[in-house]
């Protein structure tokens, strides 16, 4: 095998010494972390690469020799070189050598076969990889396909041949502490040799954190405090908070706020309401139920009359369109009641919208369902009557045929009945049959207005829960740090001149976005319908009342 | 070392293949695919205008044709970023393993690499498209599970799509065998 060895581009423009880093013999490639440079006593370099070696894990040795000069090497250094070989001895042996100021490397790696035979020592062919050490080093592999089986303890074993560079890399933090400018008893050059990154805005604002998140931290904890007051359990409180999305929505921004200035990172948060949006809003809102409630009463008398061509039931008619009426009356009078207060209730609860895009989205979906309150009144009405005639229905009918439901064995049974309740019971079943037609009709239009509604609130709740499964984190880095999030890594063959080494210079392949956020999701509520098609026919054919969505956290009714 | 040579596809565009030796252990093949004409280009130009215009005297409404200018533009920059590729590469490394580059038409490049060590063979797959069979090579790629095993099939040079490799396989497989061979000595 033609024997790999990955050099750090910032050790290129190093002065000459000694090579360090870890040799892979399964792919035979030698990983070069940092260059030693002269003068250095070698018992000082055996003891610091025992001491990096205790605390990384990591199997760094003294691969070979590097060296940088005008002109080719004199003999007195040749021999110097390869004296050093005696004293680190390592198989291969590298021999890197570049001429100052020109493209041209040279690189022999030399196996010893002893002390004594130095002539039939075996040449190999080598080729040279450039890498960016700091890139590398925080980089973050992502294999290709993760089988869903295998556990996490596999890939060390068998890790690839470039996760293993990286790996190296990655773990040889202990060997990266040291430079050539500390007064140590060993230089080393690495990538901290370039000038380490620093930027005086960067570093104020990590000052200034610290006591910033502190202060919010203790605000936090505060609020969290009041709000598990016992005062909120009661029940009407919390029959609320449980019904409304916008409570849910704060609850889960304030675990998340919590989290991050524990843990001391940076947010931005999407600053939606401005004061002249709230006016406009309310202004705007008003005229809207006004509009809604106008709709209402203009379906009813329609269904008041001869709706699509069919006869309703007179009186029946009458009855329930007058009650359905005079709630709607009520309603009205309600909204216009509330109207001058509007605008500062809503401003106030716009505030808490500065905490995101998502609350502002579950506010929406509560003032949704707060307009559309008589709609979710008329349903409910008109299911429990239907269900109320679809029970005494089936009961009847059971009875004209002889049968009764045996509660106790959970089945139907037969059943003698005498003849005043068969004549009783033969009655009431034709009265309902025929009274049938206009209260399944009035049932039918107010479930189809109240499925419109609920389609609407469910459509904000996905995609509230679409932002709130966002990884901005994730995306902002992929952005601005790409190298951070690797899918692979790429190649790029450099100037090759015959009779020199190949020389590849290895960059990193970031991530697509569509793999960061697969890979990176964060977790969402849940909260999907629990029925299937099915049963939500099922319910709806029998009047049962329907419950679209649970919230976070919620018990069975 | 460089060579070039021009094929043809099944549709008669032009293709060439350049074959380059870096050293004996780095071999390039670049596939360069056919062009956009400017004869296909002002055809659907031409169509989506005129069915613009067809719209407007129906409609009176002249935003039709404003917005059919922005389709145009729109679709012919997402074509040349997201779909026409310009050429292909294929850059096989001794015991390092093989890389796909392709290069799209607005100068955006995507790239894939796949180590040897997971390189189980290089075939030539056969594909019945319509009336005839075309051939195409594809990687096999070991399944880690399973050590007899094929977990995925990766063709390559993908970009002009129904490309029948057979007339080039032949070169592609006496360059590179040399290189896959002696890693295959190791495995």
């Amino acid at each position: 095998m033609v024997l790999k060895a990955f050099f750090p581009t910032c050790c290129a423009s190093a002065d000459s010494g000694l090579l360090v880093g870890r040799w892979v013999p399964e792919q035979s490639s030698a990983v070069v972390l940092a260059v030693v440079h002269f003068p250095f006593i070698p018992i000082q370099v055996k003891e610091l690469l025992a001491q990096v070696q205790q605390a990384s894990q990591v199997g760094v040795t003294v691969l070979g020799t590097w060296c940088h000069r005008r002109q080719e090497p004199e003999e007195s250094l040749g021999h110097f070189l390869e004296g050093l070989g005696a004293i680190f001895s390592h198989k291969p042996w590298f021999q890197l050598c570049r001429e100052r100021g020109s493209k041209s490397w040279s690189c022999k790696a030399t196996h010893w076969q002893g002390p004594t035979s130095h002539a039939a020592s075996g040449e190999d062919q080598v080729m040279l990889i450039f890498y960016d050490q700091r890139k590398v080093l925080l980089s973050q592999l992502h294999p290709p396909a993760v089988l869903p089986d295998r556990q996490a303890g596999d890939t060390t074993a068998s890790a690839g041949g470039l996760a293993a560079v990286f790996d190296t890399v990655a773990r040889s933090e202990a060997l990266f502490q040291s430079d050539r400018f500390d007064e140590g008893p060993v230089r080393l050059s690495h990538w901290q040799s370039e000038g380490v990154e620093a930027s005086i805005l960067v570093e104020l604002a990590k000052w200034a954190a610290g006591p910033v998140c502190l202060l919010l931290a203790c605000l936090l904890s505060l609020v969290s405090a009041a709000s598990a007051c016992r005062v909120f359990k009661l029940w009407p409180l919390s029959f609320i908070w449980s019904k409304l999305s916008t409570c849910e929505q704060l609850r889960h921004r304030l675990e998340q706020l919590t989290l991050i200035f524990s843990t001391r990172k940076a947010k931005n948060p999407a600053q939606l309401m401005r004061k002249d949006l709230i006016g406009q809003l309310a202004d705007a809102l008003i005229p809207v139920a006004d509009h809604v409630a106008k709709e209402l009463q203009h379906l009813l008398q329609w269904l008041m009359g001869a709706p699509a061509g069919l006869k309703m039931n007179r009186a029946l008619d009458q009855v329930l369109g007058r009650f359905f009426l005079y709630h709607i009356h009520l309603w009205i009078s309600y909204i216009h009641l509330m109207s001058p207060f509007i605008e500062r209730i809503l401003w106030h609860v716009g505030l808490s919208a500065c905490l995101g895009l998502t609350v502002a989205l579950s506010i929406l979906s509560d003032i949704i369902a707060l307009l559309t309150f008589h709609i979710y009144c008329f349903y409910v009405y008109g299911a429990r009557l239907y269900c109320l005639k679809i029970h005494g229905l089936s009961s009847l009918w059971r009875l004209f045929r002889g049968k009764k439901w045996n509660v106790l064995r959970q089945r139907v049974d037969s059943c003698s009945y005498d003849l005043d309740q068969l004549f009783i019971g033969t009655l009431l079943f034709t009265i309902l049959v025929f009274l049938l037609p206009t209260t399944a009709l009035y049932y039918l239009v107010f479930t189809l207005l109240r499925l419109l509604v609920v389609t609407v609130q469910g459509l904000i709740h996905l995609l509230v829960d679409l932002i709130n499964s966002l990884p901005l984190y994730s995306l902002g880095l992929r952005l601005c740090r790409p190298y951070r999030l690797a899918a692979g890594v790429k190649f790029r063959v450099l100037e090759h001149e015959t009779g020199r080494p190949l020389r590849l210079l290895m960059q990193i392949n970031p991530l697509p976005y569509s793999r960061v956020v697969h890979t990176y999701r964060l977790p969402t509520c849940g909260c999907h319908p629990k029925h299937s098609w099915g049963s939500l026919c099922r319910k709806l054919f029998f009047g049962e009342l329907i419950y679209p969505w649970r919230q976070r956290g919620d018990k069975q009714d | 070392m460089e060579d070039e040579q021009s094929f043809s596809d099944i549709y008669g565009g032009r293709l060439a293949l350049q074959r380059r030796c870096y050293s004996p252990s780095c071999l390039e093949f670049c596939l360069s695919c056919p062009r956009i004409t400017l004869r296909s280009l002002t055809a659907v130009t031409c169509t989506v205008w005129l069915a613009a215009y067809g719209l407007f005297t129906l409609c009176e409404n002249s935003m039709i044709l404003s917005a059919a200018i922005f389709i145009t533009l729109l679709g012919l920059l997402g074509y040349l970023h997201f779909v026409k590729i310009d050429h292909e590469t294929l850059l096989i490394i001794d015991s390092l393993g093989i890389q796909m580059t392709s290069s799209y038409a607005s100068g955006k490049e995507s790239t894939t690499f796949i180590e040897m060590g997971e390189v189980k063979d290089v075939v030539i797959n056969e594909a019945i498209y319509m009336q005839k069979v075309i051939y195409y090579l594809c990687i096999l790629l070991k399944d880690p599970v399973e050590p007899h095993g094929i977990s995925q099939v990766v063709p390559l040079f993908q970009g002009g799509r129904r490309q029948d490799h057979l007339c080039i396989q032949q070169k592609v497989s006496l360059g590179d065998g040399g290189i896959l061979a002696s890693s295959g000595r190791q495995k």
